[in-house]
């Protein structure tokens, strides 16, 4: 076995002094190494490059979709190509890239070092989970060819059970994703409950780590009921089961029930580990503890818990009773106080900081900007007075982009950049790094701003013409226009982003064991990890002491200090 | 009884066969499956409990299609189904005890009843949806009662009043709910026949008998759920 | 990017009684929403120029937790949303509840049509409303589930197939406002836009008297035509193409044998007519599915005999 190789190669021989010779990317060759493997760094590496694949995939059906809308009336597609194009963009962008994004690539990379593990618990339950990621795509894919799908990726019946669109084998898919999911979320708490290193108690986890538990209590208590939800329709759609349909006294909106008990908690399955992301990031660049750990903790799993009970104010205009609305409204407010908590804790954390601006804390301040708005724009949907108005329109369109691409993948890019020099053992060209951290937030902003006007204004969502609409309403073209443009900035942005990284990996400097200065445990191995992680099981103290490192410009890397706290100057490295 | 002793030599003196890599101890390996098979059979409980959601909305709205359709479902044979379940989970458990004391005959013996108990199930649950389909008792949209005079499993009418209106959603919620616990026996059957297959050629001790362990806990949950099943679906009062 | 005459810069003109309510919740979460997005940014924005990093200077010791600072930042925002909150639930109910006498109007809604009837009967695509007065709508739907929205009014309501949902609303100014469909509902869904029409005191009751003489005097043939553009149109050509996804074009199908999925072949007569619209999946003709749903308590027969004489003239 591997334990003689890895066991040669302990962590602190190759502190600093670039990539060592056996690492995990260089530990095994072939195919097979990879499709095979258990190693959770390489499952996150295959899912990084799958999951970014339908990011742009995705990206694409995005733009046809704001292209469409440049004009009114026809532009570049039909009506029904147009429903094919916007159902295909939700259902790729949510099942397969942002549901399994930060958990999968981040989680499945980071945890196990995080905890300071050689692996997740359970390494094949891992694999299984990528594989049927694998055949999820595969039944997309499948989809595209056999009919395309309609329905909108919310799969509302009665609309769902009578289209002629394709959509068994997208169900199908969502139905395998989600299994794939409920594996990761096994995997995650069995290796923070049982795989802690030493030292390691509950509040002495990375918050991170605390990010991806509230997160897979989530995946292990809501995807199922999405599993039963899609069967249903499944059967619905082959069988006539009627439990949908009012046909055979069925009832359509208790689909909707089902499938929200599932969605509304898919989105913090979403957003959660994004937050995690944020507490490492803006700890570590501002050189401070992080503030209010304890809160930070506690909020995770209180979004988690809450998350469960506010499902119905999805349906507040679907003839609901007023007393469950009312219920359901005051459960939507008591839950954003947990996200306001964390804000104010990143704020203080900032305070008094020695603040940098390298591209993982771009992404933070941007994630702070645009997850405000996002989050404070729920205030209006939660409202119920306010949400008859908004429902259904480009306002709820806007608010969940902010939250889902401003919050969920802005954190995703930067705890992609944060830990890129630990996956790849290169750094990326620092300038390009930012360069694209602020087009995309400038992109996210003209998209998706133009968008509450709209909504706010009457635009309804998921409409291909607003030809009708303009006669009282001739801002809606321009507004359309701004938001179009915006996707296309958006699009050069990404471009930035993801050539800047795929650069570095050709010609990018050697990564130093710890660039940034972070306290936690994956910092004290290589930079990439051996096979193993960890040669001996490391001892874990308070993940965020990170004046206990200083930086030495021979590396360009961060190493233990010496003499604790040393007076006088101390040398920074110039990445902003 | 014990692995090959060549394959004991091949690990390293504190590095015990069965042992993961990433694992210190066998216990620390064992609670650590333990945890995750109970987080699996949670996502089981919550699989169900869509449907007994869907079944608890529809019996509030309409309880007379519950007590009218239920007249067409056989408890005898219910109870039967039951009765076997709870057998097979004793014969289940006294497996896992074999296993923890080194019996192996025992475990094999055990896994073999407890197989064929789940045969048995499934071959009484095949007579009782023969008939729904012979009387076209089938689910919502494809029911189409024949009417059959005189014979009992078919003529509940007249004594248990008219026929309510859209009866098939019980017959919807049955199979559904009766399919997706017998598929859950069939992967069951699955399990069991490859442990009883490890299990005859040696695999388990008392040392390392997880697997048998984890299988039990799942077999129990499929019983479980049916001893919900049976009582929902089969004994309605009035 | 200039807001409708008469709105702010966020929302349409308040054409409805309780627009207001929806209006006061609006601006208030947006001025909290205001303040809080500000103090964040500008927090932001001091933090990383005060504090940037600078050669020779490290962070500055400050705790790093503070339990009065925590339960400060979580009890004031709790205190704020259970005002809006409040003030959301207030507004709602003064939304859901309806009058007790309201003019009464019977709405349904189809792939990808309104049709809105008065006591009298009538059918119009538009939505005709008395101002100043309680109006409530009736509302079922033919196929999958729409939504009712009037922007102008801050009214949204679904449509579900299989019962009836109700709204209400009390129109404040006459005029012509959008009233469209938000909830996704196939290839025609940014088709099912129309208007509301509130009419001036007194004009209201003249217009529907009119409309209704001038439906009531058509020859059959046309009050078909005009039946089969509002409710068949959407699967049924007139012109013999495929509507794709829909049923059979009506054009010169009189007379014509047609074959089914079962039983005998059978000519298309007025009884075969009457039967598709009532019962269409009675018999399915092949080379198409059993897509559509009954018309029975949509159409009158008076309707009904209108459809089929205007099906006859289509030669």
């Amino acid at each position: 076995m591997s334990q003689t190789a890895a066991g040669a190669l302990t962590p602190e021989s190759a502190d600093g002094s670039g990539p060592p010779a056996d690492n995990y990317l260089t530990h095994a060759h072939g195919v097979r190494s990879w499709l095979f493997t258990l190693d959770h760094k390489r499952i996150a590496v295959m899912y990084l490059v799958g999951i970014l694949g339908s990011f742009v995939l995705g990206g694409v059906f995005a733009l046809l979709v704001r292209t469409e809308l440049i004009r009114p009336g026809p532009t570049i597609m039909s009506k029904d190509m147009y429903n094919h194009m916007f159902t295909l963009h939700g259902a790729v962008m949510i099942f397969l890239f942002i549901i399994p994004g930060i958990p999968a690539v981040l989680g499945n990379f980071a945890l196990p070092l995080l905890v300071g593990a050689k692996d997740v618990a359970f390494p094949r339950l891992n694999l299984a989970s990528l594989w049927l990621w694998m055949i999820g795509a595969v039944f997309f894919v499948v989809t595209l060819h056999v009919g395309g799908l309609d329905t909108g990726w919310t799969f509302y019946t009665p609309y769902s059970t009578e289209t002629p669109s394709a959509v068994i084998p997208a169900a199908l898919g969502a139905f395998v994703l989600g299994f794939s999911s409920i594996f990761t979320g096994i995997n995650f708490i069995a290796t923070i409950h049982k795989l802690r290193a030493p030292g390691m108690t509950w509040f002495k986890m990375p918050l991170f780590c605390w990010a991806l538990y509230a997160t897979a209590i989530i995946q292990v208590l809501a995807t199922p009921v999405l599993g039963i939800t899609i069967l249903l329709l499944a059967a619905e759609r082959v069988l006539e089961v009627g439990i949908f349909n009012p046909k055979w006294g069925g009832d359509p909106v208790l689909f909707q029930h089902f499938f929200w008990f599932y969605s509304h908690p898919a989105v913090y399955i979403m957003i959660l580990p994004g937050m995690g992301v944020i507490s490492e990031v803006v700890a570590v660049f501002s050189r401070k503890h992080i503030f209010g750990y304890r809160f930070i903790a506690y909020s995770s799993v209180a979004i988690a818990v809450w998350g469960f009970l506010v499902w119905g104010h999805h349906m507040f205009t679907s003839g609901m009773t007023p007393l469950a609305a009312m219920i359901f409204s005051a459960l939507t407010f008591s839950v954003s106080i947990p996200s306001a908590i964390k804000v104010f804790n990143w704020l203080a954390t900032m305070y008094k900081g020695s603040i940098s601006l390298a591209t993982p804390m771009c992404y933070a301040l941007a994630f702070l900007f645009l997850f405000g708005i996002g989050g404070l724009t729920g205030l209006f949907l939660g409202t119920l007075s306010t949400d008859v108005h908004l429902h259904d329109t480009y306002f709820v369109v806007a608010h969940f982009h902010y939250v889902m691409f401003g919050g969920a993948m802005i954190a995703f890019l930067a705890g992609l950049h944060y830990w890129w020099p630990k996956i790849t053992g290169r750094r990326y060209a620092e300038r390009w790094g930012q360069l694209g951290a602020l087009l995309t937030f400038l992109g996210v902003n003209l998209t998706f701003f133009p968008q509450f006007i709209l909504g706010s204004r009457g635009m309804p969502r998921r409409y291909y013409d607003y030809a009708g609409l303009l006669d009282r309403h001739p801002d809606f073209q321009q507004l359309h226009v701004l938001s179009s443009i915006g996707a296309y900035l958006t699009a050069v942005a990404i471009t930035v982003v993801l050539g800047t990284l795929i650069h570095s990996v050709f010609r990018g400097r050697p990564a130093p064991a710890n660039p940034w200065g972070g306290a936690t445990l994956e910092w004290q191995c290589a930079s990439p990890p051996p096979y193993d992680n960890f040669a001996s099981t490391p001892t874990a103290g308070d993940p965020y002491a990170v004046d206990e490192f200083e930086y030495d410009p021979a590396i360009d890397g961060y190493v233990r200090r010496s003499a604790p706290n040393p007076p006088g100057p101390c040398p920074v490295p110039s990445h902003d | 009884m014990t692995e090959p002793h060549a394959a004991l030599a091949a690990q390293p003196a504190d590095h015990p066969p069965h042992l993961a890599h990433h694992f210190d101890t066998l216990r620390q390996q064992f609670e650590a499956g333990k945890l995750g098979m109970w987080l699996f059979l949670v996502t089981e409980i919550l699989f169900f409990g869509g449907l007994f959601c869907a079944y608890a909305v529809y019996r509030a709205i309409h309880p007379e299609i519950f007590v009218f359709a239920h007249h067409y479902l056989d408890k005898n044979l219910g109870a039967v189904n039951t009765a076997v379940l709870i057998f097979s989970s004793l014969t289940m458990a006294w497996a896992v005890r074999c296993a923890q004391l080194n019996q192996r005959r025992g475990l094999v013996a055990c896994l073999a009843v407890t197989l064929v108990c789940a045969g048995v199930f499934l071959g009484v649950k095949y007579v009782e949806y023969s008939q729904k389909w012979q009387h076209g008792l089938l689910w919502a949209g494809w029911f189409k009662p024949v009417d059959e005079p005189g014979d009992p499993a078919n003529a509940p009418s007249g004594e248990h009043g008219e026929q309510p209106r859209d009866v098939g959603i019980f017959f919807s919620i049955y199979f559904l709910m009766t399919g997706l616990h017998g598929l859950h026996v069939v992967g069951g059957m699955g399990v069991i026949a490859w442990i009883l297959v490890l299990a005859a050629r040696g695999r388990f001790s008392s040392q390392y008998y997880a697997p048998v362990d984890f299988t039990a806990l799942y077999w129990h949950l499929v019983d479980l759920i049916w001893i919900f099943l049976f009582p929902l679906l089969y004994l309605i009062g009035p | 990017m200039l807001a409708e005459a008469g709105g702010t810069f966020w929302l349409p003109p308040q054409s409805s009684s309780t627009a207001r309510y929806v209006d006061a919740a609006f601006h208030l979460v947006l001025g909290i929403s205001t303040f809080f997005f500000l103090l964040i940014v500008a927090l932001m924005v001091v933090f990383v120029l005060r504090y940037r990093r600078r050669p020779g200077v490290g962070p500055a010791k400050s705790p790093s937790h503070s339990t009065a600072l925590e339960i400060t930042w979580s009890v004031i925002p709790l205190g704020l949303v259970v005002v809006i909150f409040s003030l959301g639930f207030y507004g709602y109910m003064e939304i859901r509840t309806a009058p007790r006498t309201a003019y009464e109007i019977l709405v349904t809604a189809q792939k990808w049509k309104w049709t809105f009837r008065y006591p009298n009967g009538y059918e119009d695509p538009e939505l005709h409303v008395p101002v100043d007065e309680p109006v409530r709508l009736v509302m079922q739907s033919q196929d999958v589930i729409h939504s009712l929205f009037i922007p102008a009014f801050r009214l949204k309501m679904d449509v579900v197939p299989g019962r009836y949902t109700t709204t209400w609303f009390r129109a404040i100014a006459p005029g012509e406002y959008d009233l469209t469909c938000t909830e996704y509902c196939g290839t025609g869904h940014s088709d099912m836009v129309t208007k509301v029409v509130v009419h001036a005191p007194g004009e209201f009751e003249p217009w529907l008297r009119k409309a209704d003489e001038q439906a009531q005097s058509l020859a059959p043939v046309d009050a078909g035509r005009r039946l089969v553009t509002q409710r068949c149109a959407s699967c049924h050509s007139v012109d013999g193409t495929q509507v794709p996804n829909g049923g059979p074009s009506f054009k010169g199908i009189f007379g014509q044998t047609h074959t089914f999925t079962k039983g005998p072949p059978q000519v298309v007569d007025e009884n075969y007519l009457r039967e598709s619209i009532l019962d269409p999946s009675k018999r399915i003709r092949e080379g198409y599915e059993d897509r559509m749903s009954t018309f029975r308590g949509q159409l009158t027969d008076k309707q009904i005999t209108n459809i089929i004489e205007y099906i006859k003239s289509l030669k």
